[in-house]
């Protein structure tokens, strides 16, 4: 008896010695803890930070005022001159005099060709325009803000350095003077980029805007939406509801499971043999996309929907089919209004990933560099993501913060659309 | 859009034939629906589906075989001159015919045979059309009429509606299906035909990888090389980096988040972590070749290393971020699913919180982990846009993150954007690569699930 008592004693000082290192692991093993949800949190916000820091200024464009004398023989057109005259007018021409008349001293070949690129050639349009929806503008001056190059814009903002050396930077010192003398005389304003919101896709890009991709994104979302909507609801219900439990339907349900988890790239080569080689339907067209991407979401779709409808409890089937409903009656008009919010949801989810996605889309040749804005589902066109990618790849400093302000709008709806889920499986939710 | 403005007539007379069966109903059961075996809107819904479901089924035949028939005949109505040209000069005088038809300006002046033969297509097409028109009216008309007559008190209207409503729900499921076998099938035959010019062996174990077949067979640089050894060993290493970031982060990340984080803490922070899951993976590529990789190639150079502008490291490292929320919402799933009871029993033999998680909860988690992780994994494997933006194009056979490797997803993309012809073993190349990275996900998955399945531990 007394032999066994020092023997526990020593246990627990063993235990106790050993005490303070255990504790400092558990310490250092929540610290570990703390840190890996800290570092993603921090990347979450880096990558924000660092879109947002590259893209907030594509919103503002520089204007630079111009008086342009619309004279009839630059132009190129007579005193009475018809629309078809107008249309084809040398409207570079007026926009070249106009910035002549204003640095009279430029007379070098070299020199004047840089002194045109301080405007964007879009000012032409936009002249074209004016005078075209007002031809008593001929022989007039003409006073207004057109679009400035991509080069001086970048100056203005900031993105091309004074300090450096005159050969490692896109704009002359000349150049740089003559901008400075404008910005002296009030002729040159940053203003809210409606280009950026009402244009297609340009090579310029002062001139380039997302509303082509964003159509074509509509587009695309239309046909992905009306096709995966309906035949995902439809499949879920027939695997969970009606179909007999064998062999075959756990193939199928494999075989759902395997297809959320194949590449999407894997999709565009289906679209690619399938609908383009085999059914030879249009290259590029948001009809070809929104199949494809039918096919991408449909798994997502079904699987959401199907845990939806199986959270509905047997008590409401049985409450139906005791008052003499038959299945299908039970399943359309008590089961699936109750699991409608779920189906909702994740058909909401499924479609934020389908709007995010830009590789299978390469492969059906939504990449290619589209100026027109999509008028239908046959159109060649692009989407948003894609159009990102486009602009990514483009060298010119100017569409890196086109680049970005591209990421920004796509993610805000995005974040809509996330949002829309959340609410909606927040305010529907019912706990049985 | 002929054939659209068919099904909206289509869908006009469906509508009419609804409510002509409707009150048929109604009549049959002199005002007592309580005679009727169903309620009258099946037997509405019984008529309409007669008139759609056969016409429809005409109508997609038609207008499948439609343009190819038209072409035959007009083929056959050719001068002998043009019938007997080859088949692929007879393609072009073809699609001649069809842009004259469509009213394309067709390049140079148009042939007067050819001018005639547009003119004879327009009038087949014309016929067509009109034939189309009257056979789908006759038809809806006369199986309209038919089950209309067919109408009676005993008729069990619901169960004809409700067995073809479950075809239509079995149609719709076997689509999942249809789609695996059509992804089989394209990338199959095509890969067949590019092992035909390039043995299957030397694709698969070929160390020289430079796609670029020339026009002529005396151009400088005109053998094309296949061996993608070199693409599979940049795959593996940049998925490599990808889950070195992903799996120690994430699964810390779920275990603080689902044994140490308070209630509101998690609230917060794991839709937080999902946002990460969410951004599309485009955003991810502009991230990766805008700012980590100038990034890493600046600090590398301050450290004297040479380091690729377009490294293995950035779209690793990106990609690895990518994949965070992927692993850490998998594993707190299964952590979570792990009894309490098992944790009280560790505590009751004085572990620590932290050795009860080490020795306990993760063991008992571990197969939902191996599987969540195998899952990622064959993410990472077919990432493309990440790798398409921020990693190289030239096949480098090296292990060196800061190297410039390629990945199996950029070549699918590059050998398939922009004009080729489809048959060069080129595009076909795409198509074979296609079918690795399919079976290589696939296999994965299969893996992922069985694991999951076969270590579960059940509890209770």
């Amino acid at each position: 008896m007394s032999a066994g008592l020092p023997r526990k004693k020593d246990t627990i000082e063993i235990v106790r010695r050993g005490l303070k290192k255990r504790h400092a692991a558990a310490r250092r093993f929540k610290f570990t803890g703390v840190a890996a949800v800290g570092m993603s949190l921090f990347f979450l916000s880096l990558l924000f930070v660092s879109i947002f820091s590259k893209g907030y200024s594509a919103f503002r464009q520089t204007y630079v005022h111009l008086d342009v004398s619309i004279d009839p023989e630059i132009l190129g057109v007579g005193a009475h001159p018809d629309m078809n005259a107008l249309a084809n007018g040398d409207y570079g021409g007026l926009r070249k005099a106009a910035l002549r008349t204003m640095f009279p001293e430029v007379k070098k070949r070299r020199e004047k060709r840089a002194l045109y690129q301080l405007v964007s050639s879009g000012a032409d349009y936009q002249l074209r325009d004016a005078v075209m929806a007002d031809p008593a503008l001929i022989g007039t001056t003409l006073s207004l803000w057109v679009p400035a190059d991509d080069d001086v814009d970048m100056l203005i903002k900031g993105h091309i350095r004074r300090e450096l050396p005159e050969d490692d930077r896109r704009l002359k010192d000349y150049q740089i003077a003559w901008i400075d003398r404008l910005v002296a005389a009030g002729r040159i304003e940053n203003r809210f980029n409606t280009i950026l919101f009402t244009a297609g896709d340009s090579r310029d890009p002062e001139q380039a805007g997302i509303l082509g991709a964003l159509v074509g994104s509509l587009f695309t979302m239309l046909v992905t939406l009306s096709l995966s909507f309906p035949i995902g609801i439809a499949a879920a219900i027939y695997l969970e509801e009606f179909a007999p439990r064998n062999r075959w339907s756990d193939f199928i349900e494999v075989n759902i499971n395997n297809l959320a988890a194949v590449p999407s790239i894997v999709f565009g080569l289906l679209g690619l043999v399938i609908f383009l080689t085999y059914f030879d339907l249009p290259r590029s067209a948001p009809l070809v996309g929104g199949l494809v991407l039918t096919l991408m979401t449909l798994p997502t779709i079904i699987i959401a929907s199907r845990a939806a409808l199986a959270s509905v409890p047997p008590s409401i089937r049985e409450a139906a089919l005791g008052i003499g409903a038959s299945p299908m009656q039970t399943l359309l008009f008590h089961v699936l209004p109750l699991a409608l919010p779920g189906v909702l949801t994740g058909t909401i989810i499924g479609m934020a990933r389908a709007l995010g996605e830009t590789a299978p889309l390469l492969m059906i040749g939504m990449v290619a560099f589209i100026v027109d804005i999509p008028t239908g589902i046959f159109d060649p066109s692009t989407v948003l993501p894609v159009q990102i990618y486009l602009w990514a790849d483009s060298p010119e400093r100017g569409f890196v913060e086109r680049t970005s302000a591209a990421i920004m709008v796509l993610l805000i709806f995005l974040i809509v659309m996330n949002a829309l889920a959340v609410i909606l499986r927040k305010s529907f939710e019912r706990r049985w | 859009m002929y054939t659209l403005e068919l099904i909206a007539g289509l869908l006009l007379l469906c509508a009419i034939a609804y409510h002509l069966g409707r009150r048929r109903a109604f009549s049959v059961a002199q005002g007592n629906i309580r005679h009727l075996h169903s309620l009258p809107a099946y037997y509405g819904l019984y008529v309409a589906m007669w008139c759609g479901l056969p016409a429809l089924f005409v109508l997609f035949l038609w207008t499948v075989f439609e343009s190819n028939v038209i072409t035959q005949l007009v083929l056959a109505d050719l001068p002998q001159k043009l019938r007997s040209l080859e088949a692929d000069r007879l393609e072009l005088v073809i699609s001649d015919i069809q842009n004259f038809v469509s009213g394309n300006t067709v390049s140079g002046e148009v042939d007067a045979s050819i001018k005639a033969a547009g003119l004879h297509y327009q009038r087949l097409q014309f016929t067509s059309h009109a034939a189309l028109a009257v056979v789908i009216l006759s038809l809806v008309i006369g199986v309209g009429f038919f089950s209309l007559s067919r109408i009676n008190a005993k008729q069990r209207a619901r169960n004809a509606v409700e067995r073809a409503l479950t075809g239509g729900l079995i149609a719709c499921a076997s689509i999942a299906f249809l789609t695996t076998i059509g992804i089989l099938m394209s990338v199959l035959f095509e890969s067949m035909r590019f092992f035909k010019v390039v043995p299957v062996t030397d694709f698969l174990f070929g160390l020289k990888w430079s796609p670029q077949m020339s026009i002529r067979a005396d151009q400088v640089g005109s053998s094309g090389a296949f061996g993608a050894a070199p693409l599979f060993v940049g795959t593996i290493l940049i998925s490599l980096i990808a889950m070195l970031v992903a799996v120690p982060i994430g699964l810390k990340s779920a275990i603080f988040l689902s044994e140490y984080a308070s209630p509101r803490f998690r609230a917060i922070t794991k839709p937080l972590l999902e946002i990460l899951a969410g951004i599309p993976t485009v955003v991810y590529g502009f991230f990766a070749a805008l700012t980590v990789a100038p990034f890493i190639r600046n600090q590398g150079s301050l450290l004297g290393l040479e380091v690729a502008s377009e490294s293995a490291l950035a779209a690793g490292l990106v990609m690895g971020v990518m994949i965070i929320p992927f692993v850490s919402s998998l594993s707190d799933d299964v952590i979570r699913a792990v009894p309490q009871a098992l944790r009280d029993g560790a505590f009751g033999l004085g572990a620590t919180k932290a050795e009860t998680i080490k020795r306990v909860v993760i063991p008992a988690a571990l197969p939902g982990i191996v599987g969540g992780v195998l899952l990622a994994i064959s993410r990472a494997i077919g990432e493309t846009m990440i790798v398409v933006m921020a990693a190289g194009l030239s096949a480098n056979l090296s292990f060196n993150p800061l190297d410039a490797v390629t990945t199996v997803t950029v070549q699918i993309v590059t050998l398939l954007t922009g004009d080729q012809e489809f048959d060069s073993p080129k595009t076909l190349a795409a198509f074979a690569l296609g079918l690795v990275l399919f079976i290589f996900t696939l296999a994965l998955n299969v893996i992922a699930l069985y694991v999951v399945r076969k270590y579960r531990e059940q509890y209770e």
